[in-house]
């Protein structure tokens, strides 16, 4: 698997990405069984063997939610002389500013348009690609380039797109009576962090559902062809259900993209411009935190943002899973 | 229920591979054709071409009345039987059977009704709320028909529908799908490469080779009187011996030893001879052809023995107590000989000696 990400991910995830689903989880505890019964020579062995990948996970995922969690509770002295206990104010603080809420919204907001777009239009090209016969690699290769493009650099190429003097959009939607200031009007700025956001994304999206839409198998394509006159009808009764456990894999994958990974384009969207334009939470801790030097109030935020992720992987893999056919 | 008339049908891929050539083939209503032939024959490429699966290059098929080279495949009347079953995995067996005929907007009495009695007639209606994935190979199988069945179509079509089941199961679905063509008496078109499930199914068998027919007959026809050495060949088990011989006047040369013909000649010069493993008989005169045995392979009911006349493997077939030495005399019938040309391989037609010859040739047998 050459396109995963370096996000962390849940043991066996990537497997079961419609390649067999459930046999196949099954079959790897089965195979986990087996490895149960190797002997070790000595008891301690074993912990050896775990204690790099232990000892990872510990440093850098561990303690810093500790840290981050008990540094939630005090107000830091901006110049580190020193801390004062607050108890819950900085979760307070944070949670009735007007400032803080309607960030969330645009967070939320952003996360299900970025989510939504990119999962739509990375599945309608690999549709559209999968038809294609001639020249498909060139075709399909095109496509999945852009996803080699570097989260900031892809950034800086969107606001040059959408640069106030030489950005093309820009320019070309004056024709149209819509005269852009990205950086300086927040709706202008939002839609084109979006737009870049989504198109970063696409690509990703792309690999997996043609990756996808290949393992139906031709045979099924077949019988619902004689089955049903209708493309769009089969496209939503067969081939879509058999989709399902990728686009569930990378519903969880989008979300977390919208919500963490668009730090890099936001930063070089938003940075040395006027303070009214549109952030998510992320980028809020970040500026908080290293640039307001309120690492409290910045603590507080993340905490408040790990609670949201915890729970909203709990619902994915509750209530949406469970919906998801796995072959 | 409809007959299929396939006329001058080719098929040439992108890049100008041919396929099939040349398909001339009327199939009567009600009719059990099979298409037998080795793998990359063509004999599926016809079935999809048929079904509409795959664009037909040259010539027409009708489907009763109807042209339907540029038919839909969904509008053809045709319900396909496909190896892998190709079952939707995400749908019940109920929901499977329901599919293609909720797509057509039959009414849901009609529907249930339908499913019902496929259900029962195949045995799998307590089946009917199990996913795919539950279910063993026979069973998919059978919904696989289940799924055919119910839509009532003109024609079925199966694409090898056997060839994942295991030797037994292969043979009791053999007879259960014999058993259901004749019931429901529906047009049905069936792809194979195993010549004996091509025997049992067919009234009529078309032996394909290279994109062509090479003959069209019921089984027993095919099996008797072969097109072609590699009719021949593929039709019946043990396949048939086929040697080199010439054609000396009344007299057939095969290696060292003569056969007097009694008027069975039906040229002269080098041909191909044919000669069933189960017509040659082992004889205790000097007369008959010299044989080494080789090897001898136990069926139970019989036993072949696999060995040569002069320098040319044949194989003969004995009953289940025959003795076997290493070298045996074997003889057989003038008339159960088959002459194919030496260079083309197509029959030649043996013209048919007068009776009082024919008598002659009795106390050779």
């Amino acid at each position: 698997m050459a396109y995963t990400t370096s996000q962390p991910q849940p043991g066996g995830f990537l497997s079961r990405l419609g390649f067999g689903g459930k046999a196949r989880s099954r079959k790897t505890a089965v195979a986990a069984e087996e490895m149960k019964r190797v002997q070790f020579t000595s008891p301690v062995l074993p912990y050896l063997f775990l204690f790099p990948q232990l000892a990872v996970i510990f440093i850098f995922f561990y303690w810093p939610s500790v840290q981050a969690v008990s540094s939630s509770f005090y107000l830091e002295d901006p110049f580190g002389f020193g801390s004062t206990f607050v108890g819950l104010s900085n979760y307070t603080d944070v949670i009735f500013s007007s400032e803080y809420q309607s960030i969330a919204l645009f967070t939320a907001v952003f996360t299900v348009l970025v989510t939504f777009l990119s999962l739509s239009l990375g599945l309608l090209l690999a549709v559209k690609a999968d038809r294609v016969i001639r020249g498909a690699s060139t075709y399909k290769t095109l496509l999945i380039a852009i996803y080699a493009i570097a989260a900031p650099v892809s950034g800086l190429i969107g606001m040059m797109i959408f640069d106030q003097h030489v950005g093309p959009f820009v320019k070309m939607m004056s024709y149209f009576g819509w005269h852009m200031q990205v950086g300086l009007n927040y709706y202008d700025t939002a839609f084109a962090m979006t737009v870049v956001a989504v198109w970063k994304q696409i690509p990703y999206n792309f690999i997996f559902f043609l990756s996808g839409l290949q393992n139906v198998p031709v045979s099924v394509r077949e019988a619902a062809m004689i089955d049903c006159r209708s493309g769009m009808r089969r496209f939503w009764t067969v081939i879509l259900p058999l989709l399902a456990p990728t686009a569930f894999f990378l519903l969880t994958i989008n979300v977390t993209y919208a919500l963490f990974d668009t730090f890099g384009i936001i930063d070089v969207m938003v940075k040395d411009k006027p303070a009214n334009n549109p952030v998510t939470l992320v980028y809020k801790v970040y500026a908080d935190g290293f640039r307001g030097n309120d690492i409290g109030g910045s603590s507080a935020q993340s905490v408040i943002l790990m609670i949201v992720v915890f729970v909203l992987t709990i619902f994915q893999f509750r209530f949406i899973e469970r919906r998801v056919h796995y072959n | 229920m409809a007959a299929i008339d396939i006329s001058s049908v080719g098929k040439i891929y992108n890049g100008g591979v041919r396929a099939v050539t040349d398909i001339d083939l009327d199939i009567k209503d009600g009719e059990f054709i099979v298409l037998v032939g080795p793998s990359g024959c063509g004999k599926s490429t016809l079935l999809r071409m048929v079904a509409g699966l795959e664009a037909i290059s040259e010539g027409t098929v009708k489907i009763g009345d109807r042209v339907v080279n540029e038919v839909e495949p969904a509008d053809r009347d045709i319900a396909m039987v496909f190896q892998n079953y190709a079952l939707y995995p995400h749908m019940t067996v109920r929901q499977n059977l329901e599919y293609g005929l909720k797509n057509r907007k039959t009414p849901k009495a009609e529907i249930d009704a339908r499913v019902a009695e496929a259900a029962r007639m195949l045995e799998i209606t307590q089946y009917l709320d199990r996913k795919p994935r539950a279910l063993s190979g026979g069973q998919r199988q059978r919904v696989a028909m289940g799924r055919a069945i119910v839509r009532k179509p003109a024609a079925f079509l199966f694409d090898e529908p056997l060839s994942n089941l295991d030797a037994k199961l292969r043979v009791s679905m053999r007879g259960e799908i014999k058993r259901l063509q004749r019931r429901l008496g529906t047009t049905s078109i069936y792809v194979t490469h195993d010549q004996l499930e091509a025997m049992t199914l067919a009234d009529r068998l078309v032996v394909l080779n290279g994109g062509k027919i090479e003959q069209v007959g019921s089984p027993l026809d095919v099996y008797h009187t072969p097109a072609s050495t590699f009719v021949a060949s593929f039709i019946g088990s043990p396949a048939m011996n086929l040697v080199k011989a010439e054609l000396q006047g009344d007299r057939l040369a095969i290696g060292p030893s003569q056969i007097s013909l009694n008027g069975y000649a039906p040229t002269s010069g080098a041909v191909t001879v044919g000669l069933r493993a189960e017509d040659l008989r082992v004889v205790s005169s000097a007369e008959g052809m010299p044989f080494t045995v080789e090897y001898v392979e136990e069926l139970g009911s019989q036993r072949l023995a696999h060995g040569l006349v002069g320098d040319q493997a044949v194989t003969i077939a004995l009953s289940g107590e025959a003795e076997i030495t290493d070298s045996m005399r074997l003889s057989i019938d003038p008339s159960k000989l088959h002459f194919f040309d030496a260079e083309t391989g197509r029959r030649l037609d043996v013209r048919a000696p007068a009776t009082a010859v024919a008598a002659v040739a009795e106390p050779v047998a």
